[in-house]
């Protein structure tokens, strides 16, 4: 089997918060097209690591990152990178869905105008497109100018993924982006993963162990800060090397 | 024992409190009723179109039209919010968005500070500084153009930039409210998808808040039309329709405020009949800034 390409290497990295250091020593590689889960108790440092990807961590005063931090084989932390670049490159979706207060397709227009795409056929096309990607062309074509807070909260998650793709990013980062749904909603984003996965590769934190043993290819557990345990998801559930991924992965706390 | 004791106490506040609201409500009705009827009779007995459109203000004549001060007050206030809306949402966008904490605090505080400027002071500032610059520096680079232009320097602009400084600290600490309410959601959704700070404050920040500084200006807007000191100062009270913002003004305020003192009956009814024609204009203004904050809820 021919090597998989890697999108995200990550060497001995260390992340404080001022005096707190949330992240100890973390390595990891991420592969292109795969389905990365993230799993941890709370506070273990998820989202930290995945807002460090796409450098929304800057926003935070006092944050600092070293290590080794490759994305596409460059240093993003690296003094003359595009920090605007890597976002657009490297998209994200929250935990809370948040399409902006403007209509469903001014939320999609938004990306591509930033981008320096004008021409109103275009936006137009980015709208059905994406729209279609996440399954909603159907259910609201006829009210794209309506406001996008109007929609139901899985509707509004999937459209804050088409926001997301609307600027053809290479990496979708997605914080536990279920979470706020329920069930039948939660499948359907489910699925749509795992569809995306085949165009982008993604990288999901997730609280819910069968959520990430469905979706994912590959799977990092997340203890305090350090990843005690990463690998092939199915092994991983399965026959857990760390004593402590057992403990987590059993339900015995989290 | 306690519970029955606390009961009588909240029961005293309850009544109390009622009283208070019920005092004021009542005082604002006597006020309402009083202007009123002193205004009425000019209204009737020079017809109220007479009285708002007329172009002719000359008590001592008996002549009540009221269309020079209506136009004096709107153009000083246009002014005003010309020059004070973008500097204070400017500010405001500043101090939400890009001053480090604190100096933000500093200079949130500087700019309460100048709510708390008696407005005489104002109108003073504009008498010491503001009349001469322009009399000094504007208008003479101005008559080189047009040398029928007034050379006093008293003038619809100094009115309007005074008053611009005025109604800052509403705008200003209205908008960044409106400005800070917008969920850190929307910041990062924005930053996310590529957008600098700058795109992320135009087009996603502001946008948001728009109903907070929409009401924001509106009350700003309440604020110029009503006030009276440091307008009356400044703006040369010539009752006649300001054609250019050099020309003097005389405003609805100014000219009630200058002339109750030695008006006579009917003269003192026109100037009621103004109060009314202030009253129902700030009225509207209030209630379109109340509606804009019900109908958006806030920040958003
Ligand atoms: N902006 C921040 N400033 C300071 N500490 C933070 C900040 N964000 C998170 N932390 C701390 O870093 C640790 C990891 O948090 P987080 O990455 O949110 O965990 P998780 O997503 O796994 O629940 C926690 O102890 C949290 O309190
Ligand atoms: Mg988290």
């Amino acid at each position: 089997m021919a090597e998989k390409e890697k999108v995200f290497e990550i060497r001995d990295m260390d992340l404080y918060y001022g005096s707190f250091q949330a992240l100890k020593k973390v390595n990891i590689d991420i592969y292109r097209h795969d389905v990365t889960a993230l799993i941890g108790p709370s506070g273990c440092g998820k989202s930290t690591f995945l807002r460090s990807l796409n450098r929304m961590n800057d926003l935070v005063e006092g944050c600092r990152i070293e290590g080794k931090l490759l994305f596409d084989g460059e240093d993003f932390y690296g003094k003359d990178y595009d920090t605007i670049a890597l976002r657009t490159k490297v998209g994200m979706v929250f935990q809370k869905p948040n399409p902006f207060p403007k209509s469903i397709y001014e939320n999609l227009a938004y990306g591509p105008r930033l981008h320096g795409v004008k021409d109103r056929k275009k936006l137009d096309e980015i709208a059905e497109r994406t729209l279609s990607q996440v399954g909603l062309w159907d259910e609201i074509k006829d009210r794209l100018g309506k406001s996008a807070l109007g929609l139901s909260g899985g509707q509004a998650q999937r459209l804050c993924i088409a926001r997301c793709l609307s600027v053809e990013p290479e990496v979708i980062l997605m914080d536990e982006p279920t979470s706020a749904l329920d069930p039948i909603a939660t499948s359907k984003i489910e699925a749509l993963i795992q569809e995306l996965s085949k165009q982008y590769t993604i990288i999901i934190v997730t609280h819910n162990m069968q959520q990430a043993g469905r979706i994912s290819d590959r799977t990092a557990f997340f203890f305090s800060g350090e990843i005690l345990e990463a690998g092939d998801t199915r092994r991983l559930f399965t026959n857990p090397e760390n004593p402590k991924t057992e403990e987590y992965i059993t339900g015995r706390f989290g | 024992m306690r519970g029955k004791s606390l009961k009588v106490k909240e029961t005293i506040i309850e009544k109390a409190l009622f009283l208070c609201a019920a005092g004021s409500v009542t005082a604002v009705a006597l006020i309402t009723l009083f202007i009123f009827s002193s205004g009425y009779s000019v209204l009737r007995s020079y017809g109220p179109l007479n009285f708002i459109f007329g172009m002719d203000w000359s008590p001592v004549n008996g002549e009540y039209g009221i269309l020079p001060l209506i136009a004096g007050t709107l153009e000083v206030t246009a002014g005003a919010l010309i020059l004070g809306v973008p500097a204070g949402i400017g500010c405001a966008v500043f101090l939400a968005e890009m001053a480090k904490e604190r100096w933000a605090k500093l200079l949130k505080s500087a700019i309460e500070l100048l709510a708390g400027i008696p407005s005489v002071v104002y109108g003073f500032f504009g008498l010491a500084i503001i009349v001469p610059a322009i009399r000094d520096w504007l208008l003479p680079a101005v008559q080189k153009i047009d040398p029928d232009v007034p050379a006093s320097g008293f003038s619809v602009l100094a009115g309007a930039f005074v008053l611009g400084i005025m109604i800052l600290p509403t705008i200003v600490s209205m908008s960044e409210n409106a400005i800070r309410a917008v969920p850190l959601e929307f910041r990062e959704a924005s930053l996310a998808l590529g957008a600098d700070r700058r795109e992320t404050i135009t087009k996603v920040l502001v946008p948001a808040a728009k109903s907070g500084i929409f009401s924001s200006v509106i009350l700003a807007m309440g604020r110029a039309v009503g006030e009276t000191m440091a307008v009356l100062l400044i703006t040369g009270n010539v009752p006649k329709v300001p054609t250019g913002p050099l020309d003097p003004a005389a405003t609805l305020t100014g000219t009630i405020a200058m002339e109750m003192s030695y008006a006579g009956p009917e003269h003192q009814s026109a100037l009621f009949a103004i109060g009314i024609v202030l009253f129902i204009l700030i009225v509207i203004l209030n209630s379109i800034a109340l509606a804009v904050m019900k109908r958006f809820g806030g920040a958003v």
